[in-house]
């Protein structure tokens, strides 16, 4: 894998290409953009045919281990791979070790093992299993084992120093198996960044994972809200430093549209998108703004063309802890709105129906709630994508910030 | 006149099935038809393309789900159900009376209706013809059916006769409670549970009204496949030939094959998309439960023959390990039970078309009961419409 970078703004942020991604020859992965998000290697909600109706389906996908690992042995039986079981072997196979679509555990990781939570329940991964699980899967690339569990504000400094250094030894022992095994030696092999809250932790981390011959890196960590923005901001800045500019930063659980925004300016490349999941799991639909060209105030811009219902809701949603990024579906107020999720939206969803039929679904606990809310999700947060890239060539990226800025 | 015509392109010169095509106000239907149950407005999930490119040409919706959410005033606001959930093809609609007394216990039927508890406020409420059409008609299906008095089919005594009486005046009062009738269809149900002297009195009374066309209804609850059978078979013999002819409640293969043989036309049933939920898929050889231990390691299609878009892309061993709770193995499913039950159909219109439908019984019994084991009343059936399985 190559970052090709092909524009730099202020120093830090970027636009590019992953390029040379292996079998998928003349394939390109653009970048800032996201991964999408899977559980058993499937978009939630969705089959094939309803996914590929998205415009955008990013060409990248992350498969996420815990909703996999069970059938590890199953997978070692059919012998051709992940991509192959699962019917996705057209898309670039990222395998992550958590799933950033549900929340983990604390306190149950250990010297030799790290926890992930499947269907059955807790599974211990050490190297030789997640090498072993590596070489049935056959991903295009994957991030190392990793301790993240350090919980910012009480994990003492103690335990993010040894969550540093397990997750180097992990990473370091990944790494003489990759050398010695030619089933893995082709794989891409991201090294994971811990730290918690400890600026010198994270520089160590990212200085010492920086030494290792690595396709890029992933930042652990910053997916807590616990962490106040700016101090985010802070580690995130000491940690780019400390990586090579010309090596791809995927980061972990920082999906929503003010934190892509943030963490795109610093130098992020590569973003997961479980983020409209979680907004689908909530009978929800993003409706944020980022249309750079015409609108430079988001609140009179949607509060214009909405209807007063829909300005009432806004602020009743926003009340209720739901971000201003997004409208709640379950809100009895939609019962008979005839008008689709988002006008203008190109989705499936919105060509063909009303916020009163989804409210209707989601009231009667019908399933196709969800996969009409999963495409406008998916298919708005995957425009956004496209957008963030578009306002780097025009030269016009902090006009999208402060849209999207202003809308929190 | 109605708002259907009915065009039988081809009759089976042994049996008395036919096929046709069925022009709806909002599609033209070949028939015989299986319908998919989308109770609610939706289809288990699937959108209302992939119905679409599944060949689904007419789909159920359930008045009394539908009446009580998302509620009729807002179906009549919206301009029906048809728009509200972008279905541009037919619909056809029940009266909510079976879903009342199947689903509530409280339920009671006097002459004026049913009259029930509503689940959501406890008040008393009555179903009456009227109030049922009114329904029906502001969710504007294709078809509508009457209000009928259900009784359950192996009931016996005066209450089936009560039933039977009750469900013609109940009838009239729906025919004249009718506001579109230039719009939608409504077809009359032929009870009579299971005595042939009663469903003939029915069927001979509902002939006379001259509707768009004929339910046989009070039948699939359970009853012996022997007198099942014979209640349809008496029913075709005296609804009239150039009208479609509905079996309710009717889905499984087998018995989709052998009512078409006995002149049945149109047929629902939610045991295709409901199954699916549970893991079932359904092969013409019979039905797998995919979720089963047996298959998790079974890399071909559910049905290598199906050109379903589950089978030209998943194993069975990739369904077998979606857990329960990622829906998409149930959409998976749901859309291949649903080809299923169309190609079906469609093999059925075809051999009728070239008018080898009995080669078509024969060869279709002998892979759903490969040691020639047939039941009795499969045996019986097609040998009433001339085709004899072999004996063993
Ligand atoms: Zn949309
Ligand atoms: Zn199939």
């Amino acid at each position: 894998m190559k970052l090709v970078i092909k524009q730099l703004l202020d120093g830090s942020c970027r636009l590019g290409q992953l390029t040379e991604l292996g079998r998928h020859t003349g394939r390109v992965i653009d970048v800032p953009g996201c991964l999408m998000y899977t559980r058993g290697a499937s978009a939630p909600h969705l089959t094939q045919d309803m996914a590929k109706t998205i415009d955008k389906l990013p060409f990248g996908i992350q498969l996420t281990l815990p909703t996999l690992a069970e059938n590890h042995e199953v997978i070692e039986d059919y012998k051709l791979g992940i991509g192959s079981f699962t019917s996705q072997q057209d898309s670039l196979l990222f395998l992550s070790v958590q799933d950033p679509g549900t929340t983990i555990p604390s306190g149950y990781n250990e010297k030799q093992f790290v926890s992930i939570w499947t269907t059955g329940g807790r599974m211990r991964l050490s190297t030789a299993t997640f090498t072993t699980m590596l070489k049935n899967m056959k991903p295009d690339w994957f991030e190392c084992l990793y301790d993240g569990d350090v919980v910012p504000g009480t994990a003492s400094k103690k335990r993010i120093r040894k969550s540093v250094d397990r997750t180097l030894q992990y990473l370091d022992d990944c790494l003489e198996v990759q050398q010695n095994s030619p089933e893995l030696k082709n794989i891409e092999v991201f090294g994971v960044i811990e730290g918690g809250d400890s600026h010198d932790e994270r520089i160590r981390s990212a200085k010492e994972t920086a030494k290792r011959p690595l396709s890029g890196f992933v930042l652990d960590g910053f997916q807590s809200d616990a962490l106040a923005t700016d101090v985010k901001q802070n580690l995130m800045m000491s940690v780019l430093k400390e990586l090579p500019e010309d090596k791809p930063r995927l980061i972990h659980g920082c999906g929503r549209p003010d934190q892509v925004m943030q963490a795109v300016e610093l130098g992020i490349d590569v973003f997961d998108s479980a983020f409209p999941y979680s907004v689908t799991e909530s009978g929800c639909a993003l409706v944020f703004p980022f249309s750079y060209n015409h609108q430079s105030n988001v609140d009179s811009a949607v509060l214009e063309q909405s209807t007063d219902q829909e300005k009432s809701n806004y602020v009743n949603d926003n009340k209720a802890g739901i971000s201003r990024y997004e409208i709640n579906l379950t809100n009895e107020s939609y019962k008979s709105d005839f008008t689709p999720l988002l006008a203008d939206c190109k989705c499936y969803s919105c060509q063909n129906h009303t916020k009163a039929y989804i409210n209707h679904l989601l009231v009667t606990k019908e399933l196709l709630a969800r996969v009409l809310l999963m495409i406008h999700n998916f298919h708005h947060y995957f425009e956004f994508f496209e957008t963030i890239r578009q306002s780097i060539r025009d030269d016009k990226f902090q006009q999208l910030k402060k849209i999207i800025m202003d809308s929190t | 006149t109605h708002a259907l015509s009915f065009k039988i392109l081809a009759e089976c010169s042994t049996t008395k099935a036919r096929t046709g095509k069925l022009k709806l106000p909002h599609h033209t239907v070949d028939t015989p038809v299986f319908m998919p149950v989308g109770t609610q407005g939706t289809m288990k999930g699937l959108t209302t393309k992939q119905l679409e490119d599944l060949d689904c040409q007419i789909i159920l919706g359930n008045t009394y789900h539908l009446g009580m959410r998302p509620g009729h005033e807002l179906l009549e606001k919206v301009g029906g159900l048809h728009k509200f959930m972008n279905w541009d093809r037919a619909l056809l609609t029940d009266s909510g009376g079976f879903q009342m007394v199947s689903l509530l216990k409280l339920a009671e039927i006097t002459e004026e209706g049913v009259k029930f508890q509503s689940p959501h406020d406890s008040k008393e409420m009555l179903l009456t013809p009227e109030k049922s059409i009114e329904i029906q008609n502001s969710i504007g299906a294709d078809i509508m059916m009457q209000l009928d008095d259900v009784v359950h089919s192996t009931t016996t005594g005066p209450r089936v006769e009560e039933a039977m009486y009750r469900s013609i005046r109940w009838l009239d009062r729906c025919i004249s409670a009718n506001k579109r009738p230039t719009e939608q269809n409504l077809f009359p149900i032929v009870q009579g549970g299971l005595q042939p002297e009663l469903r003939k009195i029915c069927a001979t009374e509902m002939v006379k009204r001259d509707t768009a066309g004929y339910a046989i209804g009070g039948l699939s609850g359970g009853e012996e496949k022997d007198h099942f059978w014979r209640m349809v078979k008496l029913s075709t013999d005296i609804l009239p030939r150039d009208k479609p002819r509905y079996l309710m409640g009717v889905g499984y293969a087998v018995d989709l094959v052998v009512c078409s043989a006995l002149g049945c036309d149109m047929y629902d049933c939610v045991f295709p998309t409901r199954t699916a939920r549970f893991g079932c898929a359904l092969l013409r050889t019979g039905q797998i439960n995919i979720k089963s231990k047996q298959f998790a390691k079974d890399y071909r299609p559910i049905d290598d023959t199906c050109k379903c878009s589950t089978c030209a892309r998943y194993t069975r061993a990739y369904i077998n390990s979606i857990p329960n709770y990622e829906t998409v193995g149930c959409h998976l499913l749901t859309i291949h039970n649903i080809a299923f039950q169309m190609s079906l159909m469609r093999s059925i219109r075809a051999s009728i078309v070239e008018d080898r439908f009995p080669q078509f019984i024969k060869s279709f019994m002998k892979t759903v009961y490969p040691d020639e084991d047939y039941p009795t009343w499969v045996r019986e059936s097609l040998a009433s419409v001339d085709v004899h399985l072999s004996q063993q």
